[in-house]
């Protein structure tokens, strides 16, 4: 006990120098990354707030040293004096001298920032509400990357994990020492991709691509959130970068290489409805539950509730049409780029049959029904 | 000096009836200043309770209180009643009061627009309010990106739309009033440099208002005829852009902030004088140092922006402007630390605050600066390092000098002295409370927590629990200045004296306490080193 508020004390007198994960510390300064802007950025942030404390304590010395012996009641009275144009200009020039200096390296760094050219690898960033799709370029590999924390844990159903909402489904990938340029888009609203042991944050804006770039030095993963309001589950679309050496990325991408011979399933096979079952609960809690919730309630009115809503019990055309093409305007995208037909038919036929969906007696004949992989087929083609 | 004429009282309201036609038809400048500041008095503690609600559902992880949507519209509205609703108002009502008082005037210029521009207010309030209950309210943060709030918006919006127009109206209106009051009505022989620095702080903000409240009024028109007319301003899918919505609402939010601290400017630039019994150091200097502030906030808006993928030229630019603030900011504090330099201090209330203001808004001015490190955004940007430090310049600077200025001045408005053992409590308690609740945050953002999120990582929830334990201490000591106004109000302190305080200077102190219904009704006279 006695040591650890020594240790605080001491950071603080020290002006926090290290970025410390301290045993029983909560971090309380800035990481110093993994790539050569982070450390930079975190040497300029160290600079700028050594000069503010010195600044601070020179000014709260003198504040400090009048509220102590120029007090009335100790019998101060007071001086006369009450302009001097030659101290006027000392501490305005000073200062203005100081921010010059501090800004010669703040422009470096900045122009190494928007250095993007020649890159080994291009991935694509699109914000969706609320998950993240990553495209590597070169290699023909997409996906969505969603946030995999149960709800329970939200809940606080169930004990929390210690990657509490900082963990997602599928990682972004990427080798170390390679430099990787990042193309930050938006399919909806402002979103922003942040990366803090990157040295990233930048802006996800819908119709614009911008660019950021990083050179990662070691393996490990690295978490980091969104970063601009971007509707109700703004909280919950965290970001994975899993950094690997060459060989286990090489290994990587082999394993998810698009297959090169089945790319568009013609005759698409018939599934049972077991398969269909299982395999639409399990996409439904990734792909649908952060709005509709996993047994089906939503959160009325921004997200309707399936469970007995009048699309999961009504006719199957006008169920097919919202999940392929969205509504816009609204958090519901259009999932029919996004999910193979196999995927949306098992979604459907899951949310048509699950929460007592499928009661005829009390929705109607149009209510229930197995939806075949073909008829998703045949609706995309209309 | 002559005479500060003791006019009229206002004669006792004998019936509901003429109660409510005193209040409503008044174009008494003191009247209206009372309006003001109750009416900013009673959103302090709407705007305040969202607050608590906020730090309650973050004082733990998990899902609490608030469902997202619901916390969202707490973040948003908590944000647009504190900056429109509780800190403007409130300078307005101060300078309502005051400004007069100050120049030997016998009311503001313009006092029937001085009416309207009140009364445009509860109605803009309660239309924003309203939308409360239709659910779901705005929910998409004070500064209302586009398109999550005009393609992905609530219907409510518009009523938030409609809102703003109106306040924006009331805005400029009342700064025509207080230019016009400033430049005709002062006394004879003073000067413009003679004004105190309280009336040149808001001589120069209401230029800013006239500047920016029609950019912003233009800005929600867009976004109305975006939302309902088909255009596409802030839609890339009709060839418009995102970005234009956060160049045009930053041209006006930059200055914003200016317009709630330069009045701040002047009040402490009053007190710290009077308490330290001697002259304003560098008085000239301080209100060039005013000027160029406003100057330069026009120029800054970008710094808000620097991760949305602007230009080089364009960051540096603007990170320079931006450092460049600090040049004027900082003679601002070295003046007012020379000038308590070998004063001869007291340390009522007024001043307590005052010092708070010193002390703590040069902290939010430091984190300011770290901010204008572009690179060093890349990190703090959205974060809580953000909240800290907005929370350093709003508290400190607007709400802490709303204060002293309302400590310092309401003897001479009732007649009473307020409770001065109440009103140190009330210091004590609130600026350690507030250091409790915004100090972990600079911590929090730096460790990587962005904000407006509603749920937190593990790692974030020591400090969290902190900053809420410091919110709830904060919320409750606001009641003391609730009590302490209520005291004043109904007399149960001592009479003040005319002079209320011994080291006060300038007109307003040679008038009786309480100040009378009219006063100045004869043209006076001002001798040069009246005020500070």
């Amino acid at each position: 006990m006695k040591k650890c508020l020594l240790k605080i004390t001491l950071m603080i007198l020290m002006g926090f120098v290290a970025p410390v994960w301290a045993e029983n510390l909560p971090r309380f300064n800035m990481t110093t990354g993994v790539t050569p802007i982070s450390h930079q950025i975190y040497t300029l942030h160290m600079l700028i707030f050594a000069i503010c404390v010195v600044i601070g304590i020179i000014v709260f010395s003198v504040l400090i040293y009048s509220l102590i012996e120029h007090r009335k009641s100790k019998g101060a009275v007071s001086a006369d004096f009450h302009s001097s144009l030659s101290i006027e200009i000392l501490w305005a020039v000073i200062p203005f001298i100081i921010l010059v200096l501090m800004a010669i390296p703040a422009t470096q760094v900045l122009m190494e920032m928007n250095d993007t050219a020649h890159p080994d690898i291009n991935i694509k960033v699109t914000g969706y509400q609320w998950k993240w799709q990553y495209e590597y370029l070169d290699y023909g590999i997409k996906f969505f990357s969603n946030l995999s924390t149960p709800e329970d844990q939200r809940q606080s159903r169930a004990k929390k994990n210690q990657w509490y909402l900082l963990e997602v489904d599928h990682p972004l990938v990427v080798p170390i020492n390679k430099k990787i340029r990042f193309l930050v888009t938006s399919n909806d609203v402002i979103h922003s991709w942040w990366v803090p042991a990157l040295g990233i944050k930048r802006d996800a804006i819908p119709g614009f691509i911008y660019e950021a770039w990083a050179s990662i030095e070691k393996p490990g993963i690295y978490r980091g959130q969104c970063a601009e309001l971007c509707g109700i589950n703004h909280g919950f679309m965290p970001i994975v970068v899993e950094a690997k050496t060459q060989e286990d990325f090489d290994k990587w991408r082999a394993e998810n290489a698009p297959s090169t011979t089945a790319t568009a399933p013609t005759a698409a096979a018939p599934m049972s409805q077991d398969a269909l079952m299982s395999e639409g609960k399990e996409l439904y809690n990734t792909t649908c539950s952060v709005c509709h919730k996993p047994d089906g309630s939503g959160m009325p009115p921004a997200f309707p509730a399936l469970r007995g809503g009048k699309i999961a019990t009504g006719a199957t055309a006008g169920h097919i049409d919202i999940v392929l093409h969205g509504k816009p305007g609204t958090a519901m995208q259009a999932f029919g780029p996004q999910l193979t037909d196999e995927q949306i038919a098992a979604i459907i036929t899951y949310e048509r049959n699950s929460w007592g969906n499928n009661d005829q007696g009390k929705y109607g004949k149009a209510a229930g029904g197995i939806i075949q992989p073909a008829e998703i087929a045949k609706a995309r083609n209309q | 000096m002559s005479h500060a004429t003791a006019g009229h009282g206002y004669p006792h309201a004998k019936t509901l009836g003429d109660w409510i036609k005193r209040w409503v038809f008044t174009t008494n400048h003191k009247d209206i200043g009372t309006l003001y500041l109750l009416t900013s008095l009673l959103m302090f503690f709407v705007a305040g309770a969202m607050a608590m609600l906020i730090r309650m559902q973050l004082i733990h992880p998990g899902n609490r209180l608030l469902d997202p949507d619901f916390y969202n519209q707490m973040v948003t509205m908590h944000g647009l009643i504190m900056v429109f609703g509780v800190i403007m108002p409130a300078f307005v009502g101060l300078a309502n009061w005051q400004l007069p008082l100050m120049i030997g005037a016998p009311d503001m210029a313009l006092p029937r627009l001085n009416n309207w521009s009140f009364w445009l207010l509860p109605f803009a309030f309660i239309i924003l309010g309203s939308t409360l209950f239709m659910n779901p309210a705005p929910n998409f943060g004070w500064t209302f990106y586009a398109p999550l709030s005009t393609t992905y918006g609530p219907p409510s919006t518009d009523y938030m739309i409609f809102a703003i127009h109106i306040m924006g109206l009331s805005s400029i209106l009342g700064s025509i009033n207080i230019i016009a009051t400033l430049l005709n009505m002062r006394a004879g022989g003073m000067k413009l440099m003679d004004m105190p620095i309280f009336c040149w702080g808001w001589f120069i903000t209401a230029f800013l208002l006239l500047g920016i409240m029609p950019v912003l009024a233009g800005t929600v028109t867009m976004m109305l005829t975006d939302r309902h007319f088909g255009t596409s301003f802030f839609n890339a899918a009709g060839g418009g852009d995102p970005l234009l919505f956060q160049h045009l609402f930053w041209f006006f939010g930059h200055p914003e902030v200016y317009v709630l601290i330069l009045p701040a400017f002047g009040v402490i630039s009053e007190i710290v004088p009077t308490f330290s019994r001697k002259r304003l150091f560098g008085r000239s200097i301080m209100i060039y140092a005013i000027g160029i502030i406003a100057f330069l906030s026009y120029i800054v808006w970008v710094h808000h922006m620097f991760t949305t993928g602007v230009p080089l030229a364009a960051e540096l630019f603007f990170m320079y402007s931006t450092m460049l603030i600090a040049v004027p900011t900082g003679v601002k504090v070295f003046n007012w630390v020379t000038t308590m330099f070998r004063g001869s201090l007291t340390f009522e209330t007024p001043m307590l605050f005052a010092i708070g203001f010193l002390f703590f808004f040069t902290i939010g001015g430091f984190s300011g600066l770290m901010l204008a490190i572009v690179p060093a955004d890349f990190q703090y940007q959205d974060t809580y390092f953000v909240v800290a430090h907005f929370h350093y310049v709003l508290i400190p600077g607007s709400v802490f000098a709303l204060m002293a200025g309302v400590y310092f001045w309401i003897p001479k408005w009732t007649g009473y002295m307020y409770n001065e053992k109440i009103g140190q409590w009330h210091f004590w308690l609130t600026v350690i409370s507030f250091n409790i609740t915004f100090f972990p945050m600079h911590f929090l953002g730096l460790a990587g927590m962005p904000r407006r999120i509603p749920d937190y990582a593990l790692q974030f929830t020591d400090f969290n629990v902190i900053a809420s334990i410091g919110a709830f201490i904060f919320g409750l000591a606001q009641l003391l200045f609730l009590y302490n106004v209520i005291y004043c109000i109904r007399g149960q302190g001592r009479k003040a004296t005319d002079r209320v305080w011994e080291g006060a200077r300038g007109l307003e102190w040679l008038t009786p306490s309480p100040v009378p219904y009219h006063t100045f009704t004869h043209s006076s006279e001002f001798e040069k080193g009246e005020s500070h």
